[in-house]
């Protein structure tokens, strides 16, 4: 079926301003992926799926312009023991990095890795699957046109967590990053990853995850304020797998964070989590999808968000419990704490379920701080302001104890607090 | 010390007047009581006290050393010497124990211009104080009140009120939901705080408290005002007789 006229011109003139990496064991995925973007057309407001956020600027040819922020605040992780790689407005910066080796991992760039390759199973390949029945072609762009980018092979316990620190050095930097992981039987990876990429940041990262694996996933999307970003996670669990992702967001004018999650393996756990605090010209897209296709499997979806100043929150997530997915275990909330009357959160919580024994649970709000909480903290002498931000650290705490890692618990919340009490002057 | 002068307070969202005409005086160094039945104002007069929002004073006033207090907010009230334990403690997830009353303490101390507790001093002094608690230390690591249960935080409201050392304790109802053993452990911690400069209000709806806690002056209330006070056989009385009689007698 021909798309739109609007859709059509649009997608046409943001696909002329890119250009495919040519040649390697990619391209055939590469060109699979340009057709399956064509034929789906890019995102507009008028897609059901978009209801919430406006996709005209992450879809337009060109980048908007996105300041540079100016903190001496030192950049998250700091602390944490790690094999540091970064990459400058999307391009990987050997002169920054770590050497690319690490025990019982392999490293190569998504640029220069060799013609025959694992990845080729997986890259395009969860991507295009996560298209049913919802389409995500900005995902779907990137798998066509991604320019940067790992393909990280986890073969046993990685002795650390790999570190992708992202920097923004130019106003109009349009960076379309892809990465690959695939985590071996028993094998166990943690992977975190800080910074605001770029003025546009096109991220897509695929993780597959083979039986008895484990794969942590932290992140904070912090700092310039007028940067956009849509990111996506493909995932496959094997049996008795574990992915656990948790996000903090903070800044940005424009975020859409999307999460396709498929449960393939009896007793697989995904638990997928974000908090984000937003102050002013601030949305937060949190997209997550999750099927449940085998027996016995946990999901978790916490997702916080604080807004203030006219701050948009969104959340729209799905648990789709496929016949025969027999004792699943579905939890999801998602809240908002609006610290005041111009801020908002739009959720959807959606559960389609075709199995008959099953737990699924979903909750969301939206509400303002807790005043006995308040006057109990003011009545030990703690000034409203500070017990404002206890309060605040307080609610977004189910979703940051989601971490596993303390230290990487107090690395989060210690960036809160330091925004919050930004804010407070 | 603590000085209430015909209060007169009704709630902000209603038209309903609560308190109406309580006039008390707690001087250092003494236990003051306030027995009373259900709804007689006993809790809305501690809340008052300490600066909940929600009560407007109509007519009165409450002064703490001679500073009016009704004019401060509640933080302020905290740095000038007051303290309520809660009949019912707030929990608080991801904010830990420790934390909290560290920032309370030097938030304290910050407003009354004084030198902040350095966190080696405060380890200390709170480890010592918790002891005697039987406050363990993953009970100061956990988040405020998060799963405690109702004896631990009780304890936890009296370790707070030790740490902060306030001039002017109000304990409201802090033997509801405890057993036997831990309304003395609860007591003892009281008991150890009592001292010439400081004065306490006890609100219970029971005589047992006062065995562990023993006052020097009883209260009753009804209706929003002190309708009897007396020495400790005013508690027995009550514990004998109910409330029927004395109501009788006021009207």
């Amino acid at each position: 079926m021909a798309l739109p006229q609007i859709k059509q011109d649009a997608t046409d003139a943001r696909l002329a301003a890119l250009d495919m990496p040519k040649g390697g064991w990619a391209q055939a995925a590469r060109e699979d992926a340009l057709a399956r973007v064509q034929a789906m057309g890019l995102p507009n407001a008028r897609d059901e799926y978009w209801k919430y956020t406006r996709p005209d600027t992450l879809v337009q040819p060109d980048a908007p312009k996105a300041a540079l922020l100016e903190s001496d605040e030192a950049l998250i992780f700091g602390a944490v023991d790690r094999l540091k790689i970064v990459f400058v407005d999307g391009v990987f910066s050997a002169d920054e990095s770590d050497d690319l080796a690490m025990a019982h991992v392999s490293i190569d760039r998504l640029a220069d890795a060799p013609d025959i390759h694992w990845a080729k199973d997986v890259y395009g390949v969860l991507e295009t699957r996560g298209q049913t029945p919802v389409h995500r072609p900005l995902a779907t762009l990137n798998t066509a046109f991604a320019s940067d980018g790992l393909l990280i092979h986890v073969t046993g316990k990685a002795p650390k967590p790999i570190s992708l620190i992202y920097r923004h050095e130019s106003e109009v930097s349009d960076a379309i990053l892809h990465h690959v992981v695939k985590i071996d039987s028993g094998a166990e990876l943690t992977l975190l990853e800080n910074g605001p990429a770029a003025a546009r940041f096109n991220k897509c990262m695929e993780v597959e995850i083979a039986g008895g694996g484990t794969f942590h996933h932290v992140r904070a999307q912090g700092r310039d304020h007028e940067r956009r970003a849509a990111t996506a996670i493909f995932t496959r669990l094997g049996e008795e797998s574990v992915f656990k992702s948790f996000t903090l967001t903070a800044n940005g004018v424009l975020t859409r964070n999307e999460c396709v999650i498929e449960l393939t393996g009896d007793n697989a756990v995904a638990h997928i989590a974000g908090a984000c605090v937003g102050d002013g010209d601030f949305h937060h897209d949190d997209t997550v999808f999750i099927t449940h296709d085998a027996l016995n499997c946990e999901s978790r979806q916490v997702f916080k968000k604080v807004l203030r100043n006219g701050a948009t929150g969104v959340f729209q997530g799905k648990i789709l419990v496929k016949e025969g997915a027999q004792k699943t275990d579905g939890y999801q909330i998602s809240q908002s704490l609006l610290l005041d009357e111009d801020s908002q959160f739009l959720a959807k919580p959606e559960l389609e379920i075709y199995a008959d024994d099953v737990a699924c649970s979903h909750g969301s709000t939206s509400g303002a701080i807790d005043e006995e909480g308040l006057f109990y903290l003011r009545s030990r002498g703690i000034d409203e302001g500070p017990a404002t931000d206890l309060l605040t650290i307080a609610f977004l705490a189910e979703a940051v104890m989601e971490i596993e890692n303390e230290a990487l618990q107090d690395e989060i919340n210690s960036r809160v607090e330091a925004w919050l009490s930004r804010r407070r002057g | 010390m603590l000085e209430i002068k015909n209060l007169h307070v009704q709630l902000e969202e209603e038209d309903k007047q609560i308190l109406k005409g309580v006039n008390l005086t707690v001087e250092a160094g003494k236990v003051h009581a306030i027995m009373g039945p259900n709804g007689s104002g006993k809790s809305t007069l501690s809340y008052v006290l300490s600066g909940k929002d929600g009560y407007e004073v109509t007519e009165g006033s409450a002064t703490l050393d001679g500073a009016d207090i009704l004019e401060m907010e509640p933080e302020e009230r905290a740095a000038a010497g007051v303290f309520l334990a809660f009949q019912y403690p707030v929990e608080i997830p991801g904010v830990g124990n420790m934390t909290f009353l560290r920032t309370a303490v030097n938030s304290q101390r910050k407003a009354r211009g004084e030198e902040e507790m350095s966190a080696t001093e405060f380890l200390k002094v709170i480890r010592a104080k918790a002891k005697d608690l039987k406050i363990d230390a993953d009970m100061l690591k956990r988040p405020v009140n998060v799963g405690f249960s109702g004896g631990e935080k009780k304890r936890n409201e009296i370790l707070q009120m030790a740490m902060l050392e306030p001039k002017m304790c109000i304990l409201d109802e802090t033997d509801s939901g405890l057993d036997v053993d831990a309304m003395k452990l609860v007591a003892d911690g009281v008991n150890a705080l009592r001292d010439e400069g400081r004065g306490f209000l006890v609100i219970t709806h029971y005589q047992r408290l006062l065995d562990h806690i023993k006052p020097d002056v009883v209260h009753i209330m009804a209706d929003g005002r002190i309708i009897k006070t007396g020495g400790p056989e005013l508690a027995l009385e009550v514990e004998n007789n109910g409330y029927a009689d004395l109501l009788a007698e006021a009207v």
